[in-house]
């Protein structure tokens, strides 16, 4: 049976992992690599790097990250951040990512989602949404951080990307990220009932049971983490052994 | 040595870095002469069947896969797992490198995710010396929306996705087929790998 996947996710700016770690046994707390080596030896199912530089030479520096990464983690390295064109995916995949994470330019340019799935495949294209209540039932998508509502109905847009050539959804509810009050259960609940591509469930995580919960009540096939691990106030390790016990099946 | 084939398609490095990490030594390439000298051959891909095909076939390479393939140990992995049975219908219709009998279809079932992507527990059907050294509980990363179709005497380990989704197949010889991508499963695909740089040693 297909297991369900725990990513955590790092914020990377300038080469450097943003939000401070306390990992035991890692020398350099911000250094992405041995964060990613530490999340490996926890049992990560993936790792997910988020550029979150603005300069050109930033950008080099991140996908240096990515390319040593890549040496020394055997798991599936999915990378977001500053992707605008098919030679920005192209560059990310050969530095050894195996998936990017599109998101504001896949609103502004949709094209973006289909030409790079004709050219890269379908598998390693994922789209990221940060979306928005607006009413019961009802949610919009937000581009640049959660910052600009484009007025576009969440589930329309889902439906968009799936027929574009869309491989997997990394769904962000704007309304629980930070929260740590668990995720947004109707939000993705709709989305994961609108397409019959894998999502992963973000915003929100803050206590152990909000990952089995996630996954006993939505169709969600990964949940995503970003600080609840960066702070090890939990283990991707701990919160496996606890999905297991409710009966989720993990790896 | 083992010749990993470069035909333009997919994320090759994943697999060299694996096999550098593991210390067996590997060169991408899509040279003939080298591909004949080398111990044993890898033909990774990610993409779709037929484009695949197209390119292998620009790159004059089918003939020598086919004979090398005969002579040495040969692991397709994904996608070119999928290229060595007989035929892909994968937009259309296309002929395979025909190394093992059966065929490439889309996986379907209803209210099924596709694609079936993530880890998968790995289910033992025959024995094979890709899998020595793994316990009962092994699972593997896919990510895939088409499935090999043959028969369960060439499948040495499949996973539950809708029904029986091979994932390592064998010809009993020196053809072995990975659906799941190895150089991505961790510390089980690592093993899968040094298994296969340990048939010629």
């Amino acid at each position: 049976m297909l297991a369900k996947r725990i990513i955590p996710c790092l914020d990377v700016r300038n080469g450097k992992v943003v939000k401070g770690v306390n990992f035991e046994g890692i020398k350099d707390v911000g250094d992405p690599v041995e964060c990613a080596e530490e999340y490996n030896r926890q049992g990560a199912d993936e790792i997910v790097f988020y550029d979150i530089t603005a300069s050109y030479e930033g950008r080099g520096v991140f996908l240096d990250v990515v390319r040593e990464t890549a040496k020394k983690v055997f798991v599936p390295l999915t990378v977001g951040g500053g992707i605008k064109t098919v030679d920005d995916i192209r560059e990310t995949l050969r530095a050894g990512a195996d998936k990017v994470s599109v998101n504001s330019q896949a609103v502004k340019n949709p094209s973006l989602i289909k030409e790079g799935a004709d050219i890269f495949g379908s598998q390693c294209i994922c789209v990221g949404i940060d979306a928005k209540k607006i009413a019961e039932n009802k949610w919009t998508v937000y581009i640049n951080g959660g910052r600009v509502d484009m007025g576009i109905d969440l589930i329309d847009w889902v439906k968009q990307i799936e027929q574009l050539g869309a491989g997997e959804i990394c769904l962000n509810s704007i309304d629980a990220d930070g929260t740590k009050n668990g995720f947004d259960i109707p939000m993705l609940k709709a989305v994961c009932d609108s397409c019959s591509i894998p999502v992963i469930a973000s915003g929100g995580a803050g206590k152990i049971n909000d990952f089995s919960e996630v996954f006993e009540k939505t169709g969600a096939t990964a949940a995503l983490a970003a600080s609840l691990f960066h702070f090890r106030e939990l283990t991707v390790q701990e919160v496996k052994q606890y999905c297991r016990n409710k009966g989720v099946v993990v790896r | 040595m083992i010749a990993i084939i470069d035909y333009g398609a997919g994320n090759i490095f994943s697999v060299k870095n694996a096999l550098d990490y593991l210390g067996l030594e590997s060169q991408l390439t899509s040279d003939k002469d080298f591909i004949k000298s080398a111990d044993e051959i890898i033909l990774p891909g990610v993409g779709a069947f037929p484009s695949a095909m197209k390119m292998l076939e620009n790159s004059g390479l089918i003939d020598t896969i086919k004979s090398e393939s005969q002579k040495k140990p040969f692991l397709g992995i994904c996608l070119g797992m999928q290229l060595i049975f007989e035929k892909g219908y994968e937009f259309e219709e296309c002929d395979g490198l025909g190394l093992i009998k059966g065929d490439v279809r889309k996986i379907e079932s209803e209210n099924l995710i596709i694609p079936h992507m993530g880890w998968n527990k790995l289910e033992f059907l025959n024995s094979c010396r890709l899998l020595d050294g793994l316990g009962d509980n092994e699972y593997v990363y896919f990510v895939h929306s088409y499935k090999a179709v043959c028969s369960d005497s060439d499948i040495s380990a499949y996973c539950e996705y809708g029904g029986k989704v091979p994932a390592l197949v064998h010809d009993g010889k020196y053809v072995y087929g990975a659906q799941f991508h190895p150089e991505k499963s961790g510390k089980t695909g690592l093993k899968i790998l040094e298994n296969f740089g340990g048939l010629v040693k």
